[in-house]
C-alpha cells in the first residue's frame, strides 16, 4: 500500500487526521466571522449578537443539545464499529521501538527535543506554556473584542496566539505523528521507514563557527553574552520603541504586565529562532555551562 | 379500547407520574421555567438565555461537546473497569477478553479510546473559541484559568490511559512522557543543579510518578488510580466551578463594546 495512505489510515492517526479537518474548519469560521465583524464595526453597525433577544431555554437550547449529543454519539459509534482500537504486542522492556512516541497531544513537545535539552522542551517550556495561557486575561488589557470574533480591534492578541496555538502546538503535533520516523529522522510521508538510514549531520555549537571552542572560558562567556543580550534585547527594545512612539501604552501596561508580556513572547519566539538555527546553520547549542546548555 | 388522548390523560393522572414530574405541563412561561429550575440536570441552565447560545455559530457547541464526551468516557470507562485488573500479569490478558470473551467488548473499548481522543480534540477547539471571541475578557478571567486547568487535566487523563492495556504502545509513550520528568530541574536526576539536592533516579520526581525507577508494576497501578479516581475527581470538582462561572459571570459571552 502507498505509505502515505498506510500512515493517515492506522487507527490512532485518523484522530489526527480528524482534528486538521476540525481544526481547519474552525479555524476558517472563526476569521470569517471576525471579518464580517470587523466590516459591520467599520460601518459602525452592531456585531453579530449584540441586539440578542433572550429566549427561553426550554425548549430551544434542550433540544439543540440534545441534537448534538445524538449526533456526537452516532458519529463515535460509527468511528467505533468501523475502525478498531489497536492493541500491540504485550509490554516488553526489552524491546525499545523505533521511534518511541510520546501520546499525539505531546509529539509537539517531543518534536522540540531536537532543538532543545529535555529540561527545556519537556519541563520549562510546558510549564511557561499553562502559566502564559493563565496568564493571558491579565496581560491582555484592551477592552474590545470581548464578547465577539474580530480581528481587527485585537490583531496582535490574535496574531500572538494563533501563531502559538495552530504553529507550535498543531503543526508540531502534524510533524511528529506523520513525518518522524526511525531515529526521529524525518521521512515524507510516501516515502519507506528505513531503520537502517544514518544521517550524519554534524552539528556545531554557535560559538565554534567563529572557531572558538564552546567548551572554554571565551566560547562560555560569548555564549552567556549572546543569551543575555537575546533576553536583555527583548525587554529593553520593544520598550524604548514604545515608550517614543506610544508611551500611553506603556504606562497602562504598567512594569509587571510588560516584563510578563515581553518574557513570555521572548521565550515562545526562542523556539522558531531555534529551529531555524539548528535547521538551517545546524547550530546546537548557544550556550555552554556545566550544569546545563541552551 | 381507549383512544391515544385518553390513555395519555389517565396516564398523566396517574399517582406514580405525578409523583415524579408533580404538575401538569402545558406549555405556558411558567411551564417552561419550571422545567428547567424544576429539574437537577437542566437547572445548570438558566430559565433564559441569549439567542446566540442557540445558534451553532457563536460557540459551536464546543464545551457542550467536551462535556458530553466527558461523560461518555465515565460511563465506558466505568464499565471497562468491571473487566480490568490493573496488575502486569492480568492487564494484557483483561485487553484480550475484552476483544474475544466479553459481549461488545471491541465497541466498549473502542468508544473510550475515540471517545478520549475526541475530547482531547474538541476541548483544544474549545479554547480556541473562547480565545477567538475575547471571552476570557472581564469578567472572565477567572473561569479562563479553571479552563486552562480542566484543559491539562484532560492530557493527564488521557495520558495515564495510554497505559492501562499494558502494550508496547502504552509502555513507551509513558516512558517516554515521564522521562521528560527526570530532566526537571533540581527534581529531576538528569536536570540541571539536581547533584547539589543529591537527587538519583531512586528519589526524583520520576520515581514518585511511576512509584519505581522504571515502568512496572507500581506504575501501571499509579496510573490505573490517578486515571480512574483521582484525576476524574479533581476535574469533576473543578467542572463544577467552571459551569458555576459561566453562570455567575452573566452565561455565554455577549459584545461588550
Amino acid at each position: 500500500m502507498n505509505p502515505f495512505i498506510q500512515i493517515i489510515t492506522q487507527p490512532d492517526n485518523i484522530a489526527i487526521v480528524i482534528m486538521i479537518i476540525m481544526v481547519t474548519f474552525f479555524t476558517g469560521w472563526a476569521f470569517q466571522q471576525a471579518f464580517d465583524n470587523d466590516k459591520l464595526l467599520a460601518a459602525g453597525r452592531p456585531v453579530d449578537g449584540e441586539n440578542d433577544k433572550f429566549i427561553d431555554t426550554f425548549k430551544p437550547l434542550v433540544r439543540i443539545e440534545l441534537l448534538i449529543a445524538i449526533v456526537v454519539m452516532v458519529g463515535l459509534t460509527v468511528w467505533s464499529i468501523a475502525v478498531d482500537a489497536p492493541l500491540e504486542e504485550i509490554a516488553n522492556p526489552t524491546i525499545t521501538p523505533n521511534p518511541a512516541k510520546a501520546p499525539w497531544y505531546f509529539l509537539g513537545l517531543q518534536e522540540l527535543l531536537v532543538y532543545f535539552d529535555p529540561w527545556l522542551a519537556g519541563v520549562v517550556l510546558p510549564s511557561l506554556i499553562v502559566v502564559g495561557l493563565l496568564a493571558i486575561p491579565y496581560i491582555d488589557i484592551n477592552p474590545k473584542g470581548n464578547g465577539y470574533y474580530t480581528f481587527a480591534e485585537r490583531k496582535y492578541a490574535i496574531i500572538i496566539f494563533s501563531f502559538g496555538f495552530l504553529v507550535l502546538w498543531l503543526l508540531l503535533i502534524v510533524i511528529g505523528v506523520f513525518f518522524r520516523g526511525p531515529g526521529w529522522l524525518w521521512y515524507w510521508p510516501w516515502q519507506e521507514w528505513d531503520h537502517a538510514r544514518v544521517v550524519f549531520e554534524p552539528t556545531r555549537d554557535l560559538t565554534s563557527v567563529i572557531g572558538i571552542d564552546s567548551r572554554s572560558l571565551p566560547g562560555f562567556l560569548i555564549g552567556a553574552f549572546v543569551v543575555g543580550s537575546y533576553l536583555a534585547g527583548g525587554m529593553i527594545a520593544p520598550y524604548r520603541y514604545w515608550k517614543k512612539n506610544n508611551p500611553e501604552l506603556l504606562s497602562q501596561l504598567g512594569m509587571v504586565r510588560y516584563i510578563t508580556i515581553m518574557f513570555l513572547f521572548i521565550t515562545m519566539m526562542s523556539i522558531p529562532i531555534k529551529m531555524v538555527l539548528r535547521l538551517v546553520f545546524l547550530i546546537k547549542y548557544i550556550w555552554i555551562t556545566p550544569w546545563f546548555n541552551v | 379500547m381507549k383512544s391515544l388522548p385518553e390513555i395519555s390523560e389517565k396516564v398523566r393522572k396517574n399517582l406514580i407520574w405525578k409523583s415524579i414530574f408533580r404538575r401538569d405541563y402545558r406549555n405556558s412561561i411558567r411551564d417552561r421555567a419550571q422545567a428547567v429550575f424544576g429539574n437537577v440536570f437542566l437547572h445548570l441552565h438558566p430559565v433564559q438565555v441569549r439567542e446566540s447560545a442557540v445558534k451553532l455559530r457563536f460557540t459551536w457547541g464546543m464545551g457542550g461537546i467536551t462535556f458530553f464526551a466527558f461523560i461518555l468516557l465515565v460511563i465506558t470507562g466505568v464499565v471497562l473497569m468491571f473487566y480490568y485488573h490493573p496488575s502486569i500479569d492480568q492487564a494484557y490478558t483483561d485487553i484480550k477478553d475484552l476483544e474475544f470473551q466479553v459481549p461488545f467488548g471491541v465497541i466498549l473499548r473502542n468508544l473510550h479510546r475515540w471517545g478520549a481522543h475526541f475530547m482531547v480534540i474538541v476541548v483544544m477547539i474549545h479554547m480556541f473559541r473562547v480565545f477567538m471571541t475575547g471571552s476570557y475578557k472581564a469578567p472572565r478571567q477567572f473561569n479562563w484559568g479553571i479552563g486552562v486547568f480542566l484543559l491539562v487535566l484532560t492530557f493527564l487523563l488521557s495520558f495515564t490511559g495510554y497505559l492501562t492495556p499494558w502494550d508496547q504502545l502504552g509502555f513507551w509513550a509513558i516512558t517516554v512522557g515521564t522521562n521528560m520528568g527526570a530532566a526537571t530541574p533540581l527534581l529531576g536526576y538528569q536536570g540541571p543543579f539536581s547533584e547539589y539536592l543529591h537527587i538519583t533516579p531512586y528519589n526524583d520526581i520520576r520515581f514518585a510518578l511511576l512509584g519505581g525507577a522504571q515502568v512496572g508494576g507500581n506504575a501501571l497501578l499509579r496510573s490505573y488510580i490517578w486515571h480512574c479516581v483521582a484525576i476524574p475527581l479533581i476535574s469533576i470538582i473543578l467542572m463544577f466551578v467552571h459551569f458555576w462561572r459561566v453562570r455567575k459571570d452573566g452565561g455565554i459571552s455577549k459584545p461588550q463594546k
